[in-house]
């Protein structure tokens, strides 16, 4: 660290709760009925943050790789459920295995490109710059196959007259869903995109930000943002174009009819 | 996704359909089809049906008799739960059912119009049939002809009108040649002058090009006027299967 970083003491940091208090003041006053969900919020944040520095300043301190991958494959199966559950629609069990398949090859591939090939990192699992890579890759990852799960059955549903009419026609179901693929594609990769746009004008990103308050230049910090935002885009289109190509057969069955979700 | 209670019987477990016994199918050289029993969901329980070959045949009846659902049977756009479809003899449930479809074409009661000028539309057809090679512009505006669509091929096709955007879906599946042409209701949203035209293209390229045309229709005028055979479907079942009106 080339810069002495700024403790928050525990009375600063209690102080800090003001503005969760001015938020349930806000919406119980204008009786929104909102204060459950905000007060279980702030505290899951509190207390996963908590235990995650614990964990994180155990993993760090041990240094052995196996518990850097177990760490990994951790925050991949809570991204895999995340998934599900974020989607509203209901996903058949060929779908779900499609999802997870995709984010798993497709965020491990970006990260090991990133850490081998990017930053050549040595030794490759140093858990301090690891696991926040990996946590970026994965949670963005996440973020755009939630998008083009939705994305996708979305379409299949609204363009159900469209795709049965292209079927009709004696389409491969590949051909008759080609559009509907692309656009969920694109619609699942536009965020990270559109977030491109905007950094560094609009807003500081994370990691930029985080390595700028302990005391980094921010010409290095810019270095890791710029990498890091390519690995981002390079991590969502590969795990959404994986989804995409798989994903719509979960629509079909073997005799190349639609079947339902539901 | 939108329950649709047709796909239900493409997932095993599920009772949603109601088993019946069912007669053996009795190959026939001479006829098209043979639906020997097909359950579809309480919408479709037919013991025995041919179709004969070459032929325009109107499956008749009123809205919710199953008549959709026939055609999408034939089509290989469902499957039927327990029985069999035939075509020339051999079973459908063995074929591969996009090879089936690429014979057996059909047109939706909606029409299908792509974003695009009418050319692109018609070129679509060709691409979904796995065909590499378009067809030059000669040869697209003589399915256009033979569909009484005399637009220019450059024309943007969401301009087109209802009974237009029909007709150019019914062009289009001429192009791809088909041995039978099944039309689900293709006239349901258009005036009666504009749903005759229709139909009588579509009979016109059946009997000039010796096509089966199997074509659903709630319409009496019109199954009395083109129907040479006639399956008249109520509630679920065959009610009346046999020669039509004049041919």
């Amino acid at each position: 660290m080339n810069g002495q970083v700024e403790q928050i003491g525990l009375w600063q940091m209690v102080s800090a709760y003001i503005f969760v208090l001015f938020l349930l003041f806000i919406v119980r006053r204008r009786k929104i009925g909102r204060e459950k969900e905000i007060t279980i919020a702030a505290l899951r944040m509190t207390l996963q943050l908590v235990l995650v520095g614990y964990v994180l300043v155990f993993v760090f301190d041990l240094r052995h790789p196996g518990l850097t991958v177990l760490y990994i494959a951790a925050m991949l199966v809570f991204a895999v459920f995340n998934i599900f559950r974020r989607v509203k629609t209901r996903l058949n069990r060929q779908l779900k295995l499609i999802i997870a398949g995709s984010i798993g090859f497709g965020a491990l591939v970006s990260l090991i490109y990133f850490i081998l090939v990017v930053i050549m990192l040595d030794p490759w699992y140093e858990p301090r710059y690891v696991i926040p890579i990996a946590g970026m890759i994965v949670g963005n990852s996440m973020t755009g196959i939630s998008l083009g799960v939705k994305h996708l059955a979305d379409g299949m549903k609204q363009q159900r007259e469209h795709i049965e009419g292209a079927l009709m026609m004696g389409a491969q179901p590949k051909e008759a869903v080609r559009d509907i693929v692309n656009s969920a594609f694109d619609s699942a990769t536009l965020p990270t995109i559109n977030s491109m746009v905007g950094m560094g004008i609009v807003f500081l990103p994370g990691m930029m930000t985080g390595q700028i308050l302990s005391g980094v230049s921010p010409l290095t910090a810019i270095n890791y943002q710029i990498a890091i935002m390519l690995g981002i885009l390079g991590s969502v289109s590969l795990c959404v174009i994986v989804f995409v190509i798989f994903g719509y057969r979960a629509f079909f069955n073997k005799r190349a009819q639609l079947v339902s979700m539901e | 996704m939108a329950a649709m209670p047709h796909e239900e019987g493409v997932q095993p477990g599920k009772e949603v359909f109601r088993q019946k016994h069912w007669g053996r199918a009795v190959m026939d050289e001479h006829k098209l089809y043979q639906l020997n029993g097909v359950v579809y969901k309480d919408i479709l329980d037919i013991p025995e049906l041919d179709i004969p070959e070459n032929k325009v045949t109107c499956i008749y009846g009123e809205s919710g008799a199953g008549k959709s659902t026939l055609l999408r049977l034939l089509n290989h756009l469902l499957s039927p739960d327990s029985g069999s479809i035939s075509l020339r003899g051999v079973d459908i449930s063995g074929m591969d059912p996009i090879e089936l479809r690429r014979r057996v074409l059909m047109l939706p009661q909606n029409p299908l119009v792509y974003p695009g000028s009418i050319r692109d539309n018609l070129n679509i057809g060709i691409r979904f049939s796995g065909r590499k090679h378009c067809p030059g512009d000669h040869a697209l505006k003589e399915v256009l002809d033979t569909s009484s669509l005399n637009k220019p091929l450059d024309t943007d096709a969401k301009t087109l009108s209802g009974g237009e955007k029909q007709r150019l879906a019914l062009a289009r599946l001429f192009l791809l040649d088909p041995e039978v042409l099944l039309l689900d209701e293709p006239s349901a949203s258009l005036d009666g002058a504009t749903e005759r035209t229709v139909i009588a293209n579509a009979v016109t390229y059946a009997k000039e090009q010796r096509k089966s045309l199997i074509m659903v229709s709630h319409a009496q005028h019109l199954v009395d006027e083109f129907g040479e055979a006639v399956v008249e479907l109520a509630r679920g079942t065959v009610s009346r299967s046999g020669k039509g009106g004049s041919p």
